[in-house]
């Protein structure tokens, strides 16, 4: 428990020590000159002067020395100062924090909208083929099987910003039910929700089925039937733990697919999360408020790394009696 | 077990993509109309003889611009993919090979490119000379490599430590035999197989940061930023939009069809799986019991 807790908390570190030193290099090897590019983000393009971008300069120390500004760069990082944003001028903190609990909204929904399609489509599917295998092994899989499996490649073969466009074309283009991006109220959230939900499904329902299919077919399984028990309690106690722990191990994976998606689905849909944030701060060229957002998308990773981590542990035995596992 | 036996996945897959790349190569020299030529006079026009796929809202001929788009697309995925892949398999197999500080450095090289997300780090790539397709190639180039060199790694390690490799050492063969007759019969497979996804998630990488309009600059016909472009015209000219998407589409599909993780090459699955699960310990205890 604590072995993980300390690799994960490792990664944090390593994780920010690579987002600080890279987007030091950026605000470093801009082309161009970089006050002059502040100061015309934040005054507009034609109220630039040299006393401004002198001021500019001043003010971020631009003057001086390579070290010894990466030194005072990583002690403010270490302290988490993040400074404040180089367009807006609101300290960062503040605009993360806001930006924050849309994301955890998205994210949040996301992952239940994904576990409530992935579930049931996954283990039905799979107990539908393993049956159909063991009647007549030639026919491999079942027709529910074949739709799903056809519905992932599809879903799964476009980015997901593709899949977000075609819900926006058919439920607010065509049918008018739904707005097409917003933040204000409930029902702005149901395509971006949707959006993410069915790209995280797509993959995770085959790794559910997958797995519900070698539980349903393994030995312990029918020993657990031949000994009475009824099927569902069969399925309950013997089959059950075996498809979730995998299922969510994979998850773990699939959270990068998690934050990358996030950023494409708040840019397309423009919810006013993380993943907008740091998509207009490269636009914009914000530094301060990239290297915020940057951060902050690798602490969710970590921490949901942590969490699935954690569940693995409570979740399965092996995990616990393994103390000594390590990479 | 027949290597060559190919399934249906992959035979779809590859003509698929043997169709966009005719596409992407046959435009230029069969027709040769300049995709960055505007003609004010035909803008959002329907696909006619002129004009085989409809013009666009500047009038530029969409067929030119696509073939140009699927060039872009394909070229960025065949470089990062090569380049990925040579230099993770080298670092994974000296890794696997030197062990010691050599794969210690190694790993935490890659420890700290994978603590983040890929596609934060292409961004910020992105962000340092915007616009650029050498900074995005570079960017794509280094968050797949780690993968390459994770696979790479973790498949030879226990050849590395094996009896077979240690007699053929002993026997005096050199390194580069011992590496094709050792190392490169169990990498093949899921190299290659990673080779097909990786091109899958660089096409989608670069099309993503073209949508939300870091990535390359107009004028380039890349596909996802072509397809924001031609978003504000959907009520006008809905066959324009749909043309960059199913194009993405289609290469996209292509792709996974061709890394399709059959029953013939399972261990691409199984690796990823269990790298993440943690699990890896306790299933090669198992294993071993």
């Amino acid at each position: 428990m604590r072995k993980i807790l300390l690799q994960r908390l490792l990664q944090a570190v390593l994780m920010a020590w690579s987002v600080g030193t890279l987007t030091f290099v950026i605000t470093r090897s801009l082309p161009g000159d970089m006050a002059y590019k502040i100061a015309a983000g934040r005054y507009g393009d034609d109220a630039v002067s040299t006393s401004a971008a002198n001021a500019v300069a001043e003010e971020l120390g631009l003057h001086r020395s390579a070290f010894e500004h990466y030194v005072s760069w990583m002690t403010d990082l270490a302290s988490l100062d993040l400074g404040t944003s180089l367009v807006t001028g609101a300290p960062i903190v503040v605009e993360l924090q806001n930006q924050l609990s849309y994301t955890l909204v998205l994210a949040g929904l996301a992952i239940l909208v994904s576990a409530l399609i992935a579930f049931p489509l996954g283990i039905y599917s799979g107990i539908r083929s393993a049956r159909k295998s063991e009647n007549s092994p030639k026919s491999r899989a079942s027709l529910f099987d074949k739709t799903a499996l056809a519905f992932s490649t599809f879903v799964r073969s476009q980015p997901v910003f593709c899949l977000g466009l075609i819900l926006i074309f058919i439920f607010a283009l065509e049918l008018n039910w739904l707005p097409v991006a917003g933040s204000s109220g409930f029902v702005y959230t149901i395509l971006p929700v949707m959006t993410l939900g069915l790209s995280l499904a797509a993959i995770s329902n085959r790794v559910i089925r997958n797995s519900t299919v070698s539980a349903v077919q393994s030995g312990y399984f029918h020993f657990a039937k031949i000994k009475g028990l009824s099927a569902f309690e069969a399925f309950k106690c013997h089959a059950f733990p075996n498809i979730v722990t995998p299922a969510l191990a994979f998850m773990g994976i699939q959270l990068i697919g998690l934050i990358e998606g996030v950023i494409m689905i708040e840019s397309l849909f423009a919810w006013p999360g993380i993943g907008h944030g740091l998509s207009h701060a490269v636009f914009a060229r914000d530094i301060t408020m990239l290297q915020g957002t940057a951060l902050l998308m690798g602490i969710l990773f970590v921490l949901v790394n942590t969490l699935v981590d954690l569940s693995q542990y409570a979740l399965d035995p092996r995990v616990r009696e393994n103390r000594g596992y390590s990479q | 077990m027949n290597t060559f036996a190919i399934s249906v996945e992959k035979v779809i897959g590859i003509s698929l993509l043997t169709l966009l790349l005719l596409l992407a190569l046959g435009e230029p020299v069969l027709l040769g109309t300049n995709g960055n030529q505007q003609n004010l006079k035909q803008v959002l026009e329907a696909p006619s003889a002129q004009h085989w796929l409809g013009t666009d809202q500047f009038g530029r001929d969409m067929l030119a611009r696509i073939s140009e788009g699927l060039r872009i697309s394909l070229s960025l995925a065949a470089l990062s993919v090569l380049s990925s892949s040579i230099i993770g398999m080298l670092t994974g197999v000296i890794a696997a090979w030197c062990r010691g500080w050599v794969d210690t450095t190694l790993n935490f090289i890659a420890n700290t490119i994978l603590a983040l997300p890929g596609l934060v780090l292409i961004l910020l790539f992105a962000a340092l000379v915007p616009g650029s397709f050498i900074m995005l190639y570079l960017a794509i180039s280094l968050v797949l490599s780690v993968e390459y060199f994770r696979l790479v790694r973790a498949i030879t390690l226990p050849v590395v430590t094996g009896p077979a490799l240690e007699n053929s050492a002993l026997m005096g063969f050199p390194k580069r035999y011992l590496f094709i007759m050792h190392i490169w019969p169990p990498i093949r497979q899921d190299v290659l197989s990673l080779a097909a996804f990786g091109a899958s998630s660089s096409i989608i990488a670069m099309a993503s940061v073209g949508f939300v309009y870091v990535g390359l600059k107009p004028p380039s016909p890349e596909l996802g930023l072509m397809i924001v472009e031609l978003f504000p015209y959907y009520h006008e000219a809905p066959w324009l939009l749909a043309q960059p998407i199913f194009a993405l589409f289609v290469l996209v599909l292509g792709f996974h069809l061709l890394s399709a993780k059959s029953d013939k090459t399972p261990r691409l699955n199984k690796f990823i799986f269990e790298s993440s699960s943690r699990l890896s310990k306790s299933n090669v205890m198992e294993r071993k019991l």
